[in-house]
């Protein structure tokens, strides 16, 4: 009889295999190779490729900067509004990208799941670093913008790093979610795009969150979003806006938490879905 | 030789639901579960335990399997489809989780399941060489290390920067190939692809196969239908029949028990016939000069007479059937029971065909049957096929008409006489 200790691998029912993170190290590569592949595809596939992500931020910031800033009379803090606007426009939009694209990404690539092993937390996760790829292009816009009405940005403007690292943890979260639970339920393909169209409403993208009564603050940022958005409007118009620092806590705490929650029941789901797909 | 891969009581169940649809849908969930904890309830209250009638059925796909696999052994599974080769495969290459059991696998595994998974279309096959080695687990140092072996093997070094959609089946079944079979691992798990490729390219994967196994030490397993490949390929064979393992040993033993199971006394397994024309016509028997049994040894003096039984679920306006004798996996020629496809009424029908005595040289031989209509240039032709699911021998029975002088497969008197 053979030591079980002379095998590599040992594939049993309910087993969590220990290797699963080694082999995600092994397969460490192959996130970029996929961001690599989506990228160069839609580049391939698209007439105007690249223009898309600039065309789509600019657009929606222009109706906003009409409908809030200039219907509505919403304060801007000091700020030029377009400037308000696209600071919160840039990780929204990163954000609601790559939570749709996450979430039906195990979908599209079916075929892969049930013919090639690797570890499934790959796919959702190179789709949102594509999506990071288009929110530098998008970056750029700002910086255009910022020139444009001699906007000079503060020291504040090094949070950015940060604060779209949070934007990185929270659309990945919810996006592992949705993806598996896409796997089992397509229903979610039809409830992603109302929950992208209703938080964008009750998120601060068109608006300032100073206008939100201080009673209804921190329930207000029991959504992630909101303290990232404010993050995000701290570091780019340099510190005019100030922070809410309980509600921002809230928000990265709430991040963490739907992280862990996330990559647990994904990493549950996983191993049935080349069977039920 | 040290054992590579040990497969000990290994089960997998699918749930089958029979309501038809293939993911469950939210609404089905809740309403399930709201409706049991309801009808709990109404049990417990009333005191009355009638089980609901079960609309789901849990459908043993593996059942039992255990094996060994030593290090350089190439290892054929065979089995009728449906038989469990597929989710065998599944299950060692980690794509789904057994039931129960356990698999312990000593070294990396690369396995190609399926042609070209992973290619995608409008990429390059440069850029697909890389996107593919990636999902395979290689890193891009060791890719490019064997780049250039893999696009020699594949022989596609000129359409290496064309997207593959353009490439031909046979191209693409080659670089998907290259790929998996120059990635650096212990074991190569191959299902049935390479049927795809010509039969140049087929004979030099085979070719690459038993090199890696027999110079390099790497452990083959491998599934095909055709048994002529498994017979050269691998040393060792697996049978499987509806989920269980049959047998295993050496390979031509295993492959003569494959080629038998297609009847049973003459009668035809339901499971070895396919095709579009399945729901309209059943092969019910096959025999030879009356027998059925599943031995059949035929003197060369002496007629064939093949005989196949069937039955016509609902008039067909063409139809013909027809069998095809092999040697080695190998055809060697059909024979049909009308000139064209003719009108076939509902009811049993039988069709017979005749070998002339003295043609076929003693040996084994085995039998497929087919039927089909007369096609028509909007859908094609409609078949029904069972492949190699009678074996027959002709004994050694020498005289001046069957020369032991002469070689080959078939007398031919008219070149033998003058």
């Amino acid at each position: 009889m053979e030591d079980l200790n002379e095998f590599d691998l040992i594939i049993e029912s309910g087993r969590s295999e220990k290797n699963y993170w080694n082999d995600l190290w092994r397969f460490r590569e192959l996130f970029l190779f996929m961001a690599w592949r989506d990228i160069l595809v839609r580049y391939k596939q698209t007439a105007i490729g690249l223009a898309w992500s600039i065309i789509r931020p600019i657009l929606t910031m222009i109706v906003f900067t009409v409908v809030f800033g200039r219907i509505a009379k919403l304060p801007s803090e000091g700020v030029p509004y377009p400037i308000l606007v696209f600071s919160a426009l840039l990780p929204w939009q990163f954000f609601s990208n790559s939570f749709a694209d996450a979430g039906s990404s195990l979908v599209s690539n079916s075929n892969m799941l049930t013919k090639i092993y690797f570890p499934r937390l790959i796919i959702p996760i190179s789709t949102v670093i594509v999506n990071l790829v288009d929110f530098f292009i998008s970056f750029l816009i700002l910086i255009v913008l910022m020139i444009w009405y001699d906007f000079v940005p503060s020291w504040a403007i090094l949070g950015v790093p940060l604060f779209l690292f949070l934007a990185f943890i929270v659309s990945l979260s919810a996006g592992l979610y949705i993806a598996a639970l896409n796997v089992k339920y397509r229903d979610f393909k039809y409830i992603v795009p109302f929950v992208v169209q209703f938080g964008l409403l009750v998120s601060p993208v068109g608006f300032s969150s100073s206008i939100v009564p201080p009673k209804w603050k921190l329930l207000y940022s029991l959504n992630p979003m909101v303290g990232i958005i404010d993050g995000f409007r701290w570091a780019i118009l340099g510190g005019k806006n100030h922070i809410y620092w309980p509600g921002m806590f809230l928000s990265i705490g709430i991040t963490i938490l739907i992280l862990i929650l996330s990559v647990r029941y994904f990493r549950k789901m996983e191993k049935t879905f080349a069977d039920i797909i | 030789m040290p054992v590579t891969i040990k497969v000990e009581n290994l089960k997998k169940s699918y749930i089958i639901k029979h309501s038809g649809e293939g993911y469950v849908s939210l609404r089905e969930t809740i309403s399930n579960n709201v409706k049991s904890t309801f009808q709990k309830t109404k049990n417990i209250a009333t005191l009355n335990h009638i089980e609901k009638a079960p609309r789901k059925e849990e459908f043993w796909a593996l059942d039992d399997v255990s094996f060994e696999a030593q290090q350089g052994d190439r290892i054929g599974i065979v089995g009728r489809n449906g038989a469990g080769k597929s989710t065998l495969l599944k299950l060692l290459s980690r794509i789904t989780e057994p039931t129960s059991g356990r698999i312990s696998i000593k070294g990396r595994i690369a396995s190609l399941l399926e042609v070209g998974t992973g290619f995608h279309p409008e990429l390059t096959g440069r850029e697909n060489i890389f996107l593919n080695g990636a999902l395979l687990g290689m890193a891009r140092t060791e890719i490019k290390k064997k780049f250039d072996e893999i696009v020699a093997f594949s022989e596609v070094e000129k359409f290496l920067d064309t997207p593959v959609k353009r490439y031909s089946s046979g191209m693409y079944v080659r670089l998907a190939f290259a790929v998996s079979a120059h990635l650096e691992s212990e074991i190569l798990i191959v299902d049935e692809v390479l049927s795809v490729g010509d039969l140049q390219f087929q004979k030099k994967c085979l070719g690459k196969m038993e090199d890696v196994s027999k110079s390099g030490g790497r452990t083959v397993l491998f599934v095909s239908h055709n048994m002529g490949t498994v017979n050269q390929l691998c040393n060792k064979a697996i049978l499987l029949k509806s989920g269980r393992l049959t047998d295993i040993g050496q390979t031509t033993e295993i492959v003569r028990k494959y080629l038998k199971s297609g009847t049973v006394n003459g009668r035809i397994e339901k499971d070895s016939i396919f095709g579009t024309l399945v729901p309209f016509i059943e092969f019910l028997e096959v025999g030879i000069n009356e027998t059925g049994s599943n031995d059949i040894s035929i003197s060369p003096s002496s007629e064939i007479k093949i005989t196949v039984k069937g039955y016509c679920k609902s008039d067909l306006e063409y139809f013909r059937s027809g069998v095809t004798i092999l040697k080695d996996g190998v055809k060697l020629f059909s024979l049909h029971d009308n000139e064209e496809p003719v009108p076939l009424e509902k009811g049993a029908f039988v069709s017979q065909f005749t070998i002339p005595k003295y043609f076929l040289r003693p040996g084994d031989y085995t039998l497929s049957i087919f039927g089909h209509d007369n096609g028509n240039l909007r859908k094609g032709t409609e078949w029904i096929y069972g492949n190699e699911i009678l074996i027959f021998s002709i004994l050694e029975e020498w005289d001046p008409i069957n020369d032991p002088h002469n070689e080959g497969i078939v007398n031919v008197q008219q070149l033998s006489t003058t």
